[in-house]
């Protein structure tokens, strides 16, 4: 079945202390080449049945309305993936 | 006069705000978040908790409640609605509150009695209060930094909805210290710090008169029941 992926992540002006954290514990680690982490969010939505334009432009409103939140965060992607 | 705790998966400060609520001298009724019933309330509390597990976002799977379509018609029509901690995230993502709340700038849980300026007796939650007062009360939070968009924190500062600010020490990274906000009408009012948890003496944060001694939260509940029968 198809697989719509939508990526979300906090706004890039904001402090994303998950990714601090991640990037402070690489730092102890000696991975000094990395200067920073943020973490955004994957969602995986199987459809069920085709994918068309009606299914996308569900799928846009509800990753603005529900899988993000504007305020804190950017829809980065929003792909169809092939059926596994 | 009747004040609806509404209580989701995952509240765990409904039955505190309950005793708040009665021992501000109004009568508490249990409300369900699966209900489409408000019970015939006169204002209304979103409590604090871990609604759905904070899965997706603090709050966010509870805004989308079955009774959140009754909550956010009552306070479009001036209904009192008072959200503590994850109720004002709810608040804010069921866009009756401006911004959002985001994890603490240092990373970690905090759980401290806060000392908070009042900086508007003018909401329905505050009415009790003077401008300025200072307030202790507990708060106890993972997600309390408080953001919006620089044109919207000047405007709530600018109209005065910034109802409380942390005084002293900023616990979670919140912009301007912002411990919480009222919508434009002042009936909604969300804040992070709970003052359920500072309503009876013997359980509420020191004091310098003795220990336990705390009672500002009880002041937020006496000013709904004002508020309501000034109305």
């Amino acid at each position: 079945m198809p697989t719509i992926v939508v990526e979300v992540m906090p706004k890039a002006e904001l402090l994303d202390p998950q990714g601090k954290a991640v990037a402070g514990a690489l730092k102890r680690l000696g991975k000094s080449e990395f200067s920073s982490v943020r973490i955004g969010k994957r969602f995986e939505l199987t459809v069920d049945g085709p994918v068309d334009d009606g299914v996308l432009a569900d799928v846009r409103d509800i990753a603005q309305t529900l899988l993000s939140n504007g305020v804190i965060e950017d829809v980065v992607a929003i792909r169809t993936e092939d059926e596994r | 006069m009747k004040v609806g705790v509404i209580t989701f998966p995952g509240s765990l400060d409904d039955r505190d705000a309950a005793r708040g609520i009665r021992l501000a001298g109004a009568e508490p009724v249990a409300l369900w978040h699966g209900d489409h019933d408000l019970q015939g309330v006169d204002a209304l509390v979103l409590p604090g908790g871990f609604s759905y597990g904070d899965y997706l976002r603090c709050g966010a799977i509870a805004a989308h409640s079955p009774i959140m379509r009754e909550v956010i018609d009552a306070a479009n029509s001036g209904m009192p609605v008072l959200g503590i901690c994850n109720g004002f995230q709810m608040l804010t993502e069921a866009h009756l509150l401006p911004g959002g709340l985001i994890r603490n700038e240092k990373g970690s849980f905090v759980c401290r009695d806060q000392r908070l300026r009042v900086e508007s007796s003018r909401t329905q939650w505050t009415t009790a209060f003077a401008d300025g007062d200072e307030i202790v009360i507990p708060l106890k939070n993972g997600e309390g930094g408080y953001i919006a968009d620089a044109d919207t924190i000047e405007r709530l500062e600018g109209e005065g909805r910034v109802v409380f600010r942390y005084l002293g020490y900023n616990p979670n990274g919140s912009i301007n210290d912002i411990a919480g906000v009222a919508n434009e009408r002042g009936n909604v009012v969300g804040l992070m710090p709970h003052p359920e948890h500072a309503v009876e003496p013997g359980f509420g944060p020191d004091t310098s008169a003795a220990m336990r001694s705390g009672i500002d939260g009880l002041r937020i509940f006496q000013s709904v029941l004002q508020a309501v029968l000034a109305a």
